[in-house]
């Protein structure tokens, strides 16, 4: 919710009535995707309904720290972006391509023909849709679409959710991608807690949207509620401290390719490959070939892959980027910069995964200013915040 | 993403690690390709590699690729004889600007198997010899034993409009040719720089090294072209691998105008 869409329709849900939300959207044939408490750490995963969506928790993160407290507070969307984002459904870390069978000494190819899962999507953030935004840009505006991210992606249903809680990690506002949402959602919620009663403000971006919310015979939000969201988005976007130059910082890194200061990423990256895997965008795969024992089918699986692994870039003779330091520009200089040359957009949208997820808390928005800046980093514990290129 | 069915028409043995395979479809008929582009090869159960297409483009009842065993899928293509299946998508990736010669001298550089991607360009050419001025050859292996489509370079040498220069790293005993390397070819080939067009394709050092005799001689950037090898593992600009700067090189390249890249292929490891 903005200050300015005041005048669109903007219904109030009260909690209560959260569980007929979802319920209405089960009911059209979706599988509910949501953040729960898996393995320490908020994670989407599949829900049946309203009930198992965890209240009180809250989240807080920092370079290379994520830590999970239960409050007494009923809120149920009061965190940050977790580890996983929406990249995992619908672009799956691995997926059948195809199988071939030889048969008297010819081979058939044969693609799986599952239909494709219809997700509902509860409580991506906006930075989440901008990041589905960009991976529309990679797979499907291209010579060659991939077929099964896009039927992924029809099929998908978005309710997100405005963040009132950015974490120490988070620069959504530099990369304009919240923490408001503008576009990209089917349902939006703004939480709110008023005098102990918790409720949510609902826009509605499409027409599916728009039927759904119908279907639960919602009154229209007070404007005292509107003003109170409002001023609490405004808020949360003083409570990001993080900044980054978005148009500056893509030329600024084509002219710092030699820069002394990547030499030292040499020492400290470890090239686990942590940010690309929590990374909201990052698209590289590979492709894995397996035979069973008979050796008669053969099948083909796309698996993510990561620009910091050393085969990464193999070719005949050797990998082309043998240093962790190469490996490192690589992927920083791809997100930030070249990303703009392939898809017109950059390929971070600010959630902060990369700096929270990175064991040894290397900070993407300090590494990249400091570079910009041609001076060295920091201290490798202490983290710059708001060097400006 | 999915390969279809083909088979090998007939297997020839270059040289002592290398061999091309004549490839039909199991359907239908090939497809037509432009010289330097590429194709993704699949061996069941295997992998898949991308091989650069080396047969004449005027050719219609088979497609051409010249392999070096260099790796786990190279080398067990080498095993694939007359009749066996294997997968193929293709063709992919930019061409070789045979339009941008056309009224020019063109210079040729090859490296090793860099020779292959060059030789349906070269067919080309050939084929339509009065669209072009001065054909110059400059080709370097690593032996006399390692020189590639020996029987062409023969013919063409023996053409009287079209010059051919053949060096190798190492010697026999019984090779009377040059010994060097082939930018140092450069310098004395046959070629007016004002009027030329450059087509490299070889070992990064060979092109550093080539392109600065270009210089030398004064042909400008965007008159040099070169093709470039990359990780590839989708060869449609999905997979990343491929990635050269803001270039995906299987969907921007192979082939490149040497302007685009100069700057990228001074910094290490980029």
């Amino acid at each position: 919710m903005r200050p300015d869409q005041q005048g669109e329709a903007i219904f109030l849900l009260p909690d209560e009535k959260l569980a007929e939300l979802l319920s209405a959207i089960k009911e059209r044939g979706y599988q509910l995707i949501a953040p729960i408490l898996r393995d320490a750490a908020l994670c989407f995963s599949e829900i049946d309904g309203a009930s198992e969506l965890p209240q009180g928790l809250r989240d807080a993160q920092s370079p290379g720290s994520y830590r999970i407290k239960q409050t007494a507070s009923p809120e149920r969307f009061a965190h940050a972006s977790g580890p996983t984002s929406l990249k995992r459904f619908l672009y799956p870390p691995r997926l059948k391509l195809w199988q071939t069978q030889r048969k008297a000494n010819a081979m058939v190819f044969e693609e799986p023909a599952d239909p494709p899962p219809r997700y509902a999507f509860i409580g991506p953030r906006p930075c989440d849709l901008q990041a589905v935004a960009i991976q529309d840009r990679v797979f499907l505006r291209s010579a060659h679409p991939d077929n099964d991210y896009r039927r992924r992606r029809e099929n998908a249903l978005f309710v997100a959710v405005n963040c009132l809680h950015p974490s120490e990690s988070c620069f959504c506002s530099s990369m304009n991608s919240g923490p408001s949402a503008k576009s990209g959602f089917d349902i939006l919620l703004t939480e709110q807690i008023e005098s102990e009663e918790l409720y949510y403000l609902v826009q509605t971006g499409t027409d599916e949207g728009l039927e759904i919310l119908n279907t639960l015979k919602l009154k229209p939000a007070a404007d005292s509620k509107k003003r109170k969201a409002a001023t609490e988005l405004k808020q949360a976007t003083k409570k990001i401290e993080r900044k980054l130059d978005p148009t500056g910082i893509g030329p600024a890194l084509k002219e710092r390719l030699d820069s002394p200061a990547w030499d030292e990423l040499e020492n400290r990256c470890l090239a686990c490959g942590n940010c690309t895997l929590a990374c909201p965008t990052c698209f590289c795969s590979t492709v894995e070939d397996h035979t069973d024992l008979a050796g008669e089918i053969a099948t083909r699986d796309r698996v993510w892959d990561s620009c910091f692994q050393q085969s990464f870039s193999y070719v005949a003779g050797g990998p082309v980027r043998s240093t962790i330091k190469g490996r490192y520009r690589q992927w920083l200089t791809h997100k930030l910069s070249s990303w703009s040359d392939q898809f017109g957009t950059l390929g971070c949208v600010g959630c902060g995964r990369c700096i929270t997820w990175c064991p040894v808390g290397i900070d993407l928005v300090a590494e990249a200013n400091a570079i910009c800046t041609e001076r060295q980093s920091q201290n490798p514990t202490k983290t710059t915040i708001g060097v400006s290129p | 993403m999915r390969p279809e069915p083909w088979r090998v028409k007939r297997v020839h043995k270059d040289t002592r690690d290398t061999f091309s395979l004549e490839l039909e479809p199991e359907n239908g008929d090939p497809f037509s390709f432009l010289p330097g582009q590429f194709n993704m090869l699949y061996l069941f159960g295997t992998g898949e590699v991308p091989i650069s297409i080396s047969g004449d483009p005027g050719q219609t009842d088979a497609i051409l690729h010249t392999v070096r065993r260099v790796g786990v899928v190279t080398d067990a293509m080498g095993q694939l004889r007359k009749g066996h299946s294997l997968g193929l998508r293709g063709p992919y990736g930019e061409p070789w600007p045979l339009d941008q010669a056309e009224n020019k001298d063109i210079v040729i550089v090859a490296g090793g198997i860099g020779l292959a991607p060059l030789r349906p360009a070269l067919l080309s050419i050939v084929a339509n010899r009065d669209k072009y001025q001065n054909i110059v050859l400059l080709y370097g292996a690593r032996t006399p034993d390692d020189i590639l489509y020996r029987k062409d370079l023969e013919k063409l040498s023996a053409q009287l409009d079209i010059q051919v220069f053949v060096t190798v790293d190492r010697g026999t005993a019984n090779w009377r040719g040059s010994i060097g390397v082939v930018p140092n070819m450069i310098r004395r080939a046959p070629f007016d720089a004002q009027n030329a067009v450059a087509m490299i394709c070889g070992p990064e050092i060979m092109i550093h090294y080539a392109t600065k005799e270009l210089h030398r001689r004064g042909l400008p950037d965007e008159k040099i072209f070169v093709s470039m090898e990359r990780n590839m593992k989708c060869g449609i600009g999905l997979c990343g691998h491929c990635q050269f700067g803001p270039y995906f090189v299987c969907r921007d390249g192979p082939v490149f105008p040497y302007s685009r890249v100069e700057k990228l292929l001074q910094v290490r490891e980029a």
